[in-house]
C-alpha cells in the first residue's frame, strides 16, 4: 500500500494548521502590555458610564425577561432571600 | 519517511511558538535611569544606593493607592539612605503633570512618555516596584500593591537591603 499521498496530507495538513494556530500565538499580534492600557482604563470605555441608558437598557431586559433586578441582585427571584 | 515528517513538524513548531520578553527578576542589573531618556526632572544617580523604582500611570488606580504607602517609606528611610524613583509610564504629560501637582508625591517622580524604560523592564503589571540593592541589581519585586501586606513586606525588605554593606568600589 502506498502511503506517500497520506503522508503528503498528513505534512499539509499539519502545515494548514500550523499556519492557522501560529497567528494566534505570534507575539506580533496585538497584545496590549501592562503600561499600554490608558485607554482601556479611559472611562469612556465603562459599560455603566452612563446611568440614563443603564436603566433604559435594565428596563428593556426586566421587561423582556420578567426578570426585575437580574442584572445585580442576588437570588433567584423566589423571594427566600 | 516518518522521521523527515517529525523533523519538519518539530521545525514548524519551533518557529511558530514566540519567544518570551524576559522580565527582570531578582539578581538581574536595572537598566541605567540616564540612560532611560526620562523626562520631568533629572534621573538620580543610583550607584551605591539602595532604590525602590516604582511603575505607575496616572490612570492606573492601585498606582494612586501606592502612593501614600511610598510617602511614608519615603519619610521613614530617606535619611538612612533609601531612594524612591517612581517612573510615570503615561503618554500624556499633562496628566503626568495633573496626577503630581495633585498628589504632590514627596519622592523622586520621572516620566517614560516614550515608553522606552518600561518597555525594556518589561513589567509585569501596573504598579510593578523594584527593589535594588547597592549594586544596583534587583534583589525584590512587587507585582501589584497590595496596601499593608505589600507596605509590610516593603518595609522589611528595605531593611534588609538597607543593612547590606555596600560592594566594595
Amino acid at each position: 500500500m502506498n502511503l506517500l499521498p497520506l503522508r503528503l496530507g498528513l505534512i499539509l495538513g499539519l502545515l494548514g494548521g500550523l499556519a492557522a494556530c501560529g497567528g494566534c500565538t505570534s507575539a506580533r499580534l496585538a497584545r496590549v502590555h501592562p503600561w499600554q492600557r490608558a485607554a482601556l482604563a479611559d472611562y469612556t470605555m465603562r459599560p455603566d458610564r452612563d446611568p440614563v441608558a443603564v436603566a433604559l437598557s435594565d428596563h428593556i431586559y426586566q421587561s423582556r425577561e420578567t426578570a426585575s433586578g437580574g442584572r445585580g441582585v442576588g437570588g433567584s427571584g423566589c423571594g427566600c432571600n | 519517511m516518518l522521521l523527515p515528517t517529525r523533523i519538519v513538524a518539530a521545525a514548524l513548531l519551533a518557529a511558530a511558538v514566540p519567544t518570551a520578553r524576559a522580565e527582570l527578576k531578582p539578581g538581574d542589573p536595572f537598566p541605567a535611569l540616564e540612560a532611560s531618556g526620562l523626562a520631568g526632572g533629572r534621573a538620580p544617580h543610583l550607584a551605591g544606593r539602595v532604590v525602590l523604582v516604582d511603575f505607575w500611570a496616572s490612570w492606573c488606580g492601585p498606582c494612586r493607592a501606592s502612593f501614600p504607602a511610598y510617602a511614608k517609606l519615603q519619610g521613614d528611610y530617606a535619611a538612612r539612605g533609601l531612594l524612591i524613583v517612581a517612573v510615570s509610564v503615561d503618554q500624556d504629560p499633562a496628566a503626568f503633570a495633573a496626577f503630581r501637582q495633585r498628589y504632590q508625591p514627596p519622592f523622586v517622580t520621572v516620566l517614560d512618555r516614550a515608553q522606552h524604560l518600561v518597555c525594556e523592564v518589561d513589567v509585569p503589571a501596573m504598579p510593578t516596584c523594584y527593589l535594588l540593592g547597592r549594586d544596583h541589581r534587583v534583589r525584590f519585586v512587587h507585582r501589584g500593591f497590595h496596601g499593608a501586606e505589600t507596605e509590610r513586606e516593603l518595609r522589611r525588605e528595605i531593611d534588609l537591603l538597607l543593612a547590606e554593606a555596600p560592594p566594595p568600589s
